[in-house]
């Protein structure tokens, strides 16, 4: 267990130094001890694939005593078991429509862009942590067989729901947002629930399994 | 009941407050006001709790209607408020009478300008906050900046509104400025000591391309050879990030909530709304401070805004 200032008010706990299972299961457990008993001083915790940034209400704590404190909160959170996730399963229509770069991945890959959906589809995804927008879940690990770096310039725009790909990640925007991930298809689901009960559709920990589905599956699951 | 009616919006006003912290692992950013002090300020004029919402106007205000009449009071920029045809000061509550209108123009000095209402500006709460989130379309007004035509329901006023002003020392004291206050970044130790020298040394302009999620900086190219790739982590408001062709960008109120580029520094609880005061073209700099000087600057900060008897003559 590592710490650094990231700010006056945050400091950065880093539970390992490669993206896997091992370490995110520290960071899933630090994350459970604290929500369910946070501590007076705890303003935001954002998770991430080996680390938690951490934020406190610089007035009640300083940087010592709120890492004194998560390593207690640590200490105490290895005998916890992590609790049940459940497994989302998300449509995604792979036409050339909707997942431009599709081609391009299978010509980097020697591939046909079949194959390439087959693998895509063809294993459920670990969510390592919700980030960068709300309900954008990063999840992983994708097939060495497909993994792909990222466009050399990002788009401006990538539509809403556009499924995309980026080394050994993968993910769903939620939003039209600017972007560089290789785009291979769309889903016509909603990834951030608004309303009286807001919330994302994936949470950290789920399993997330995509589904191949047609052009005509599509338009009539945006029209429900 | 009392309401607000959008004649003109500006150029981006939406409906904000102190955000809504505590959601970072939904990858919900706080939001908010970018400059929670002249807000806070703003509600305490006009008698309500310094959380509620108010509306935040950017570089051009609007113009708005009260058909049923108001409390308001101005603070932050100043943007040439006039209501009904006269001058309406900042930094001091106004009785605006039933059928007035509140007209704002283009700023004289900085970037936002806070418009308080007694009652407080009402939107149903996301997540326990009225901030709006305009990337994600969450929160607010309908989720999005308003337009023309937009009618906003207020809150019920309390009390009786004493007459008082913001006084000038507590002004002078919470002015915005161009030198920033930062601490090191989580990956300070990776730049190299010429990388820092220039970041401290030289002067930045901020970028037209800058807005609520982030302020992009021209100037210098800092050099990242030490510092190039790192595995994605929680990011803070105020962090000075470095991009692969050298250019910092400083994280605004409605932050992406994690990011893979490393950051320099960071800015200091206490100048964070002088951040959410800066324009396209401003010139601005860095000065590095300690974590302990950063958090008592802080302390006497939000000692001062919640003593009362300190801040109105």
């Amino acid at each position: 267990m590592n710490f650094r200032a990231a700010s006056d008010q945050a400091v950065l706990v880093y539970l390992g130094n490669e993206i896997g299972l091992a370490a995110h299961e520290r960071v899933l457990k630090l994350l459970q001890s604290l929500e369910k008993k946070p501590p007076k001083w705890l303003r935001n915790v954002q998770p991430a694939y080996c680390s938690l940034l951490v934020t406190f209400d610089t007035s009640q704590a300083d940087h010592e005593g709120v890492e004194d404190a998560l390593r207690e909160y640590e200490a105490r959170s290895e005998t916890m078991r992590v609790g049940k996730r459940k497994t989302v399963e998300i449509p995604v229509c792979y036409d050339e429509e909707f997942g431009p770069d599709l081609h391009d991945v299978a010509s980097f890959h020697r591939l046909t862009p079949a194959r390439v959906v087959q693998l895509h589809c063809g294993q459920a995804y670990h969510a390592y942590f919700l980030g960068f927008a709300p309900g954008f879940a990063y999840l992983g690990d994708l097939p060495n067989e497909i993994a792909t770096p990222r466009r050399e310039s990002p788009r401006r725009q990538v539509p809403a729901g556009s499924v995309g790909i980026a080394g050994r990640q993968t993910a769903v925007y939620p939003y039209s947002t600017p972007g560089g991930w290789r785009l291979l298809g769309r889903t016509p689901v909603r990834m951030f629930r608004g309303g009286r009960k807001p919330g994302p559709l994936i949470s950290i920990g789920d399993a997330v399994q995509f589904r191949a589905i047609s052009r005509n599956e599509y338009y009539q699951l945006e029209k429900a | 009941m009392s309401t607000l009616v959008v004649e003109s919006p500006g150029l981006l006003t939406t409906v904000q407050d102190l955000g809504r912290m505590g959601y970072g692992a939904l990858g919900v950013s706080p939001s908010g006001a970018a400059d929670t002090v002249a807000m806070r300020l703003g509600n305490l004029l006009v008698g309500n709790p310094t959380g509620a919402a108010v509306l935040e106007m950017t570089l051009l205000g609007g113009r708005f209607l009260f058909p049923q009449g108001a409390v308001v009071a101005l603070a932050g920029a100043d943007f040439g408020a006039s209501l009904d045809g006269r001058a309406a000061e900042m930094w001091t509550p106004h009785v605006v009478e039933p059928g007035m209108k509140l007209v704002l123009g283009a700023t004289n000095n900085y970037a936002r300008c806070y418009l308080a209402v007694a009652g407080g500006i009402r939107v149903a709460p996301l997540l326990g906050s009225a901030a709006t989130h305009l990337m994600s379309g969450l929160g607010g007004f309908q989720g999005r900046a308003l337009r023309k035509g937009d009618v906003l329901e207020l809150g019920a006023r309390r009390k009786r509104i004493e007459p008082k002003k913001v006084s000038q020392a507590v002004l002078l004291h919470l002015k915005p400025r161009k030198k920033l206050r930062v601490t090191d970044g989580p990956q300070s130790e990776l730049f190299s000591q010429e990388a820092k020298q220039m970041f401290f040394g030289r002067t930045f302009r901020v970028s037209e391309e800058s807005d609520r999620l982030g302020m992009r900086l021209e100037g210098a190219r800092i050099p990242v050879d030490g510092a190039a790739e790192m595995i994605t982590e929680g990011v803070t408001l105020g962090a000075v990030q470095i991009t692969p062709s050298g250019h910092p960008i400083v994280l605004g109120v409605e932050q992406q909530t994690t990011g893979g580029y490393p950051k320099i520094a960071n800015v200091i609880g206490a100048d964070l709304h002088r951040l959410g005061q800066l324009r396209p073209r401003d010139e601005i700099r860095f000065e590095r401070t300690s974590l302990a000087v950063a958090r008592s600057l802080w302390i006497e900060q939000q000692r001062l805004l919640n003593n009362p008897a300190q801040l109105f003559v």
